[in-house]
């Protein structure tokens, strides 16, 4: 250390002192620079070669419906509400079915050991690869989506929600396979926001004279709560993003459809299956598109970081 | 205006009924001598797992008075305690392995015996206090609602007159909807006293309910026991001897799992039988 520095009887050392930056904190200030540069570099890289087709379209890329590569008409409305609807769908079926084994996994309804199992079991599915995911739905979910689809549209056709005919490349079967892949987040999120619940507050509900489940539905899922709602927001965001299951089984139309049995397309989608053969302002178009995607992603993730700090300040002080 | 009281039925459901929250007309509080038995410890032993809590207890506790519970760490005092309301069951292997704890005569370990309702006549406070994330008013409330009060101004009443019961309503009458966890410390405690007397229980059990408290908010809670009394019959573990002569009627010592002795608390302080007894109250060991 430099600089006029006094050191007094006991050892302690007075007057200024210039710090040498050490190797430590360099290391530290290049990391972080790394990390929000390269966050830069990647929407410029998106923005740019997107310029031309914001350019041409502007809003109403968002809001048409017409994609036509022959014509240079570019509207990504469709693939818009495909990516946020098979999102949202896999997430009415991963939430309560995740809660509930979250819930299984936290309280000792079953011995220990199954619940280390099933927990195991439960993360082994955030390991298996996307494309296998897509694999095993074209195997299995797309003959059973189509058989069941086809009772499905014979009795309740007249709802447009499941107007025939059902193929089997549709919303349903890849919202279907998209909610079993985030069900692990929701599970591990949801089940360590449950045992974080102190079990001092789970004994005073036992104490006012409320059973099992009065308590858990009551006391602990509220209060957990906030982090289940983390979880979600999380797992809406992981699957919005989702590419390679989805565009094998979601039939890739460029089409809107209100029925849940035809075909559609996500944004992944488009790009994956596009992006190869694509030329001049197709390029652009793209790039545009997955300008919107990265966009869309970045601000649920936001959301869920705002909604996990609130919950962090309202229960803050339970001890 | 007269309270209507269940007739304590242990063994089957009653329906939910709030008693009325305006002020019983209380009979004159029974003297030591006088009081009833309550609830009587006959011969409990208490194992967790394979190793022995409690052994061969015997003790009675008489209706509203208030007895302590003192004694060394790992006596066994709390273990008797959440007997009473069967909080142990809740612990994985933890039972009464020999005799029964009967309340008016009735076991509460019996098969036929409903440990909710037992639960709704036997209230709890705990040492670190424990409010629900909820409102003031909804932490109170909570009990109600769960014993199938559905009435409004029941519940408004019951809340008023519980927090008032609890030497809290002045402090917060004028933000109940607020979180519970905004409350200091001691303010915290009395609400989760509110809340245990809310249902109208018999009994009130205290695990050193100010251990965690610092001497003013502790002052608080100790004037409240006096005052409880009136209305329940209230049993408190306490670590802190001054505090049980301060308030209680009848002491109770424990040594590793034994009932050493039992009587008047101005008895046990002043000329106890037992040397143990000496010994620990003089500060030999303990």
């Amino acid at each position: 250390m430099t600089g006029d520095v006094k050191t007094s009887s006991t050892g302690l050392q007075r007057g200024k002192i210039k710090r040498r930056p050490d190797f430590f904190m360099v290391l530290t200030w290049v990391a972080s620079a790394t990390a929000v540069l390269t966050l830069l570099w990647i929407l410029e890289s998106i923005i740019t070669p997107a310029w031309p087709a914001i350019q041409k379209t502007g809003v109403s890329f968002l809001t048409s419906t017409v994609w036509d590569v022959n014509r240079d008409r570019y509207g990504a409305l469709p693939f818009l509400i495909g990516t946020t609807l098979s999102s949202l769908i896999a997430l009415c079926i991963a939430l309560p079915l995740g809660v509930f084994i979250a819930l299984f996994l936290s309280e000792n309804f079953l011995p220990f050991g199954v619940r280390q199992f099933i927990r195991f079991i439960v993360e082994l599915l955030a390991a298996i690869p996307s494309v296998v995911y897509g694999l095993w739905g074209i195997a299995v979910v797309i003959p059973l989506v189509q058989q069941f689809g086809g009772y499905l549209s014979d009795s309740l056709g007249f709802i447009p929600l499941f107007q025939g005919p059902a193929s089997g490349n549709s919303m349903l079967t890849a919202s279907l396979v998209l909610a079993l892949m985030v069900l692990p987040t929701i599970t591990a999120i949801s089940r360590t926001a449950l045992v974080a619940v102190p079990s001092t507050l789970r004994e005073g509900s036992y104490a006012v004279g409320a059973t099992r489940w009065e308590t858990i539905f009551r006391i602990l899922v509220p209060t957990a709560a906030p982090g289940i709602v983390a979880a979600t927001i999380l797992a809406f965001g992981r699957a919005m993003g989702e590419t390679m299951a989805v565009a094998m089984l979601i039939g890739n139309s460029p089409r809107l459809s209100m029925s849940l049995l035809s075909p559609a397309g996500t944004l992944a989608g488009l790009l994956a299956n596009q992006f190869g053969e694509a030329q001049g302002l197709q390029i652009s178009a793209l790039m545009y598109a997955a300008l919107v995607l990265v966009l869309l992603t970045l601000l649920v993730n936001l959301a869920g970081e705002a909604v996990l700090r609130r919950a962090e300040k309202s229960t803050a002080g339970i001890r | 205006m007269e309270e209507t009281r269940i007739a304590p039925n242990l063994t089957a459901k009653t329906p939910g009924s709030a008693p009325s929250s305006a002020s019983k007309a209380a009979p004159a509080s029974p003297s030591l001598e006088t009081a009833r038995t309550i609830v009587d410890v006959d011969g409990v032993d208490f194992h967790y797992h394979a190793s022995k809590a409690l052994k061969n207890i015997n003790l009675k506790i008489p209706e509203k008075q208030v007895t302590a519970f003192i004694g060394p760490s790992g006596c066994g005092k709390s273990t008797l305690l959440r007997c009473i309301n069967r909080m142990n069951d809740l612990i994985d292997q933890a039972r009464v392995t020999a005799g029964a704890i009967r309340i008016d005569g009735v076991d509460i370990n019996a098969s036929d015996v409903d440990v909710i309702e037992l639960r709704k006549r036997v209230g709890m406070v705990f040492q670190k206090s424990n409010p629900f994330p909820k409102s003031i008013y909804e932490n109170i409330a909570y009990g109600l609602r769960i014993a199938g009060v559905r009435d409004k101004r029941i519940v408004n009443e019951t809340v008023e007159a519980s927090l008032t019961g609890a030497a809290l309503w002045n402090e917060v009458k004028d933000r109940l909807h607020e979180s519970a966890l905004s409350l200091s410390g001691g303010q915290q405690q009395r609400l989760c006293i509110a809340r245990a007397i809310a249902g109208k229980p018999e009994i009130v059990l205290m695990d050193e309910p100010c251990s965690a408290l610092d001497p003013i908010a502790t002052a608080k809670v100790e004037e409240l026991i006096d005052s409880l009394k009136e209305h329940f019959t209230i049993v408190i573990v306490t670590h802190n001897m001054q505090q049980a002569t301060r308030c209680s009627d009848l002491t109770a010592f424990f040594y590793l799992g034994s009932l050493i002795e039992i009587d008047r608390t101005d008895k046990i302080f002043g000329n106890p039988s037992q040397k143990q007894t000496e010994d620990y109250i003089s500060g030999r060991f303990g």
